[in-house]
């Protein structure tokens, strides 16, 4: 007994949760004892014991569980445990539930746990969509709507999109640079184990005094700093959800940087490559302003700092630059890894290379780097300065350049090729063209102040925000999720049930998100839980949909559930795809590959007579000297 | 690119766009008009709707028309040309697109000016929003203070100044199609002719709590004689607690509109 306690996982975890919980609530209560303070605040938004027993009990958790082992004993200076690669990859389903660092097993964990959270989300969205079909209050009162929508939000955006793209690259992004794992693989499984955590405590904060954290996601100071104790579940929650964000993506970019195969040149590299490296740029320099702004926020409501107390000096609308500063380029967070995923799906089943591919590289970083100048579109009626509106109008429109460059140079990918839609990955992909375009076409007149003036927090920005976040990310991760499933899992799905899954999530998509335009611009505001009489028939239309929405997820829970378990063997490449990922078997060995490949070409040279992406280990003699790293794209 | 129908293609782009506008311009999807400022932003955004129409039109016509005619055959194995790019395509639409949206940055900024433009001489009306409730003040005419109901008189421009009490609100009448949120601490304004007489709404879009969706206030605009008679009426001053933002705290954006003008 005593030695299941000495070795990492789940025993020692719970001992650590326990330990460090107490730690955290006698420390608290000790320095509240000795300064002669009441030892137990529970003002409406203090509970300093409650706030750090819920950081450090967590953090107790982690070292338990083994995550800072080998950091621990290096730092103390003792010997450390070489690593013997025993503990890699996965023989049972209960390796998923350690402590594990091969990136194969940690994208699969990723996916899974995020996943989770994607259901959990959609459930409160079937609550709230059950409350607004008709107006008048039937199920929940306001502020139990206020929390549904504000946890709503938080899982979705922490704990489902931003990380279940790191967790598809996490698996394919190292057998696609023809790397044996990630850069920092203890670093790596740190990540994955802070995700849980945060998703725990956005839902823990249902069980807080007062409810569920209800101020938004966007949580703006003053309505935050005054809420209850759950709004402080939700700033710990960001810190974990950023914390594991930022490791990840320093992970990604000295992967990226360092680990690429001999010959893959960054002309070479595929675009799920570029859109990862271009994703991890904004995460490492934008994520810290959102755990900032947070921290802020908590210190004014536990400290009683006045950051955001305009009586006491403190200024309102600081808080919403910071804010957005972080969360505008939180939306190509959530959306450039897709832009990464439809490029390699549209380019393998229409049997062509990517139509202008460095224009295509070139865009993402454009995006990158418009993506910082745009924040203050999200604030035009914020009351800031108002010189700022025009100039952020500007770059807010321009962004639309890069993104066109993308929508039609997929659309010039398809040309002159031979198109397969047998694959339902491909059919999310051509549908995301689609649906990402009013998505884009909606953003441009937000972008534009008169109209903004009009329409902002109103029920078209939700109908926006769901149109680029669910027409846009949520398909590009099906597509994701679909077009590796073979490879993650040795497993083939079930076409006709990924077609059903498809035409219900497209009908679903467009009959509940297009309605919430024209009821926003008609006069309904965003985050009500009780409208006028004159929107019920369009609310009542909207439910609908999301509720068909909602069901035929569960087709495709099935689909992944029992494929992974019974569906036919896969093919090592049943796409017939060129990048390395495909060259291994399904699943890859436990170290990607015997012999790293190299890489003597482009990735998507469909069509181009001799060419090859890389070369494997064992069909090296019959393939002739790789060309220059240099050579043009497009040249052949 | 002298294998594609490009005229039919272009053809059809035009069809589809006129057809989708003539559905959509036609609507008032903003609801009814009730400002100066309603007609330019709705006309700004009748614009945007034939433009985006030809976007919408133009990438559904190129993706139908690629799955129509390069849809590979059942068992055909084979891969598609080997076309790795166009320059001229290339350039084409990334520039084009920028241009587009350049227009649609300054139309929208002639706008902007346009609905934002100061008249002389306008009514001062004081905004006091509280978690959940509306009330308004009437400088000048020796305090007058009403709950929960708004009188502007027709044809004269109102400036509202904007004192939060507790949290963030954000005032808006959707018939103006003017919208500014209150801030607590920053004495934010909006700028309004209303040039409609009727019965409107104040509605809070701006969370605020519990009552979010139910902080709303009436909103009358009546002749110049109505006005006056229902001000005179009014017999409370605003409350002692009540915070007002005073004129040395000004938030830049008064600043700026001060100095240009």
């Amino acid at each position: 007994m005593t030695a299941a306690f000495k070795h990492p996982g789940w025993l020692r975890g719970a001992l650590g949760f326990v330990l460090g919980g107490a730690f955290g609530f006698g420390l608290v209560v000790a320095l509240r004892a000795i300064s002669g303070l009441e030892i137990f605040q529970t003002e409406q938004t203090g509970y300093p014991h409650v706030v750090v027993t819920a950081v450090t009990a967590p953090l107790g958790f982690l070292a338990g569980f083994g995550c800072f082992d080998y950091w621990l004993r290096w730092a103390a200076g003792k010997p450390t445990v070489p690593e013997d690669h025993s503990q890699h990859g996965a023989k049972s389903w209960r390796d998923y539930f350690r402590f594990n660092t091969d990136h194969k097993v940690i994208g699969i964990q990723y996916v899974c746990t995020t996943f989770i959270f994607f259901f959990l989300g959609g459930l409160l969205a079937m609550v709230m969509r059950a409350e607004l079909a008709q107006p008048g209050t039937q199920i929940v009162d306001a502020q139990a709507f206020n929390g549904l929508f504000s946890t709503h939000a938080a899982l979705m955006i922490f704990v489902f999109v931003i990380p279940v793209f790191a967790g598809l690259a996490n698996y394919v992004l190292p057998l696609m640079i023809g790397a044996p794992d990630m850069a920092f693989p203890r670093l790596n499984a740190l990540s994955f184990w802070m995700l849980p955590i945060a998703g725990l405590l956005f839902l823990g904060s249902y069980a807080a005094p007062g409810g569920a954290f209800d101020a938004g996601w966007t949580g703006y100071a003053p309505l935050s700093t005054g809420a209850p104790l759950g709004q402080s579940f939700f700033n710990l929650g960001v810190q974990f959800a950023g914390a594991s964000s930022i490791a990840t993506a320093l992970n990604f970019l000295v992967t990226i940087v360092t680990m690429r195969a001999p010959g893959m040149s960054v002309w070479r590299m595929p675009l799920l490559v570029w859109a990862n490296l271009s994703t991890s740029l904004l995460v490492v320099a934008a994520t810290p302003f959102i755990a900032g702004v947070q921290f802020m926020v908590l210190f004014d409501r536990v400290l009683h700092t006045n950051f955001f107390q305009w009586a006491e000096g403190g200024d309102v609308i600081s808080y919403q630059h910071i804010f957005w500063f972080y969360s505008h380029p939180a939306v190509y967070i959530m959306m450039l890894p897709g832009f990464g995923i439809i490029s390699e799906v549209i380019s393998t089943h229409a049997r062509k290379p990517i139509f202008g591919y460095r224009l295509m590289a070139l865009a993402l970083i454009g995006i990158v780097v418009l993506s910082y100048s745009v924040w203050a579109h999200h604030m035009f009626v914020s009351g800031m300065f108002s010189w700022l509106r025009v100039p952020m109008m500007i770059t807010t429109l321009l962004i639309a350049v890069p993104t066109g460059i993308k929508i039609f140079s997929w659309l010039g990918t398809l040309y002159f090729g031979k198109i397969h839609t047998y694959s339902t990955a491909m059919l999310f992909s051509l549908a995301f063209i689609v649906t990402f375009t009013i998505g884009g076409i909606s953003g441009v007149m937000l972008g534009m102040v008169p109209i903004d003036i009009h329409v902002s927090d109103t029920y078209f920005i939700v109908a926006h925000i769901h149109f680029v976040l669910f027409g846009g990310s949520v398909f590009t991760i099906f597509a994701g999720i679909y077009h590796w499933f073979p490879k993650m899992t040795g497993r083939m799905y079930d076409e006709k049930l990924g077609r059903v899954h498809f035409w219900g999530t497209l009908v679903g998509t467009w009959g509940a998100f297009i309605p919430m335009h024209w009821v926003g611009m008609d006069g309904m505001p965003r985050r009500v839980a009780d409208y006028a009489a004159q929107f019920g028939d369009w609310n009542l239309l909207v439910s609908v949909f999301a509720f068909m929405l909602g069901a035929v997820q569960l087709v495709f829970l099935y689909n992944m559930v029992v494929s992974w378990r019974y569906g036919p063997r896969a093919e090592a490449n049943p796409w017939r795809a060129k990048t390395i990922e495909w060259q291994v078997s399904s699943p890859p060995p436990i170290f990607n590959f015997d012999e790293i490949p190299r890489v003597v070409g482009g990735p998507y040279e469909y069509g181009v007579p001799g060419a090859r992406h890389a070369i494997m280990a064992g069909d090296g003699a019959d393939v002739p000297a790789p060309p220059p790293a240099e050579e043009k794209v497009g040249a052949s | 690119m002298g294998r594609l129908p490009i005229a039919k293609m272009l053809a059809a782009t035009i069809a589809l766009t006129v057809a989708i506008s003539a559905v959509m311009v036609p609507i008032r999807w903003n609801g009814q008009a009730g400002s100066t400022a309603a007609g330019p932003i709705d006309t700004l955004l009748d614009v945007m709707i034939v433009l985006s129409a030809f976007v919408f039109a133009l990438v559904m016509v190129m993706l139908f028309y690629a799955l129509w005619k390069f849809r590979a055959k059942p068992g055909d194995e084979s891969d598609g040309e080997p076309i790795h790019g166009n320059t001229r395509l290339e350039i084409a639409w990334t520039l084009i697109p920028t241009i587009i949206v350049l227009f649609g940055a300054g139309y929208s900024w002639v706008v902007l000016d346009d609905i934002e433009a100061r008249e002389p001489n306008p009514m001062t009306v004081d905004v006091y929003s509280q978690q959940f409730a509306w009330s308004f003040g009437y400088p000048g005419r020796e305090g007058a203070f009403s709950e929960g109901e708004l009188h502007v008189p027709v044809d004269r421009q109102v400036v509202f100044r904007m004192h939060a009490q507790d949290v963030i609100h954000s005032f808006w009448v959707p018939e103006w199609r003017i919208k500014k949120d209150n801030v607590p601490g920053l004495r934010t304004t909006a700028v309004v002719t209303p040039d409609r007489i009727g019965t409107y709404q104040v509605v809070c879009t701006e969370l605020c709590g519990l009552g979010h969706s139910t902080m709303r206030a009436e909103v009358v605009v009546e002749p110049r004689e109505d006005f006056d008679r229902w001000v005179r009426g009014l017999d409370r001053t605003v409350p002692e607690n009540f915070v007002t933002y005073p004129e040395d705290q000004v938030s830049s954006e008064d600043l700026i509109t001060a100095g240009g003008a």
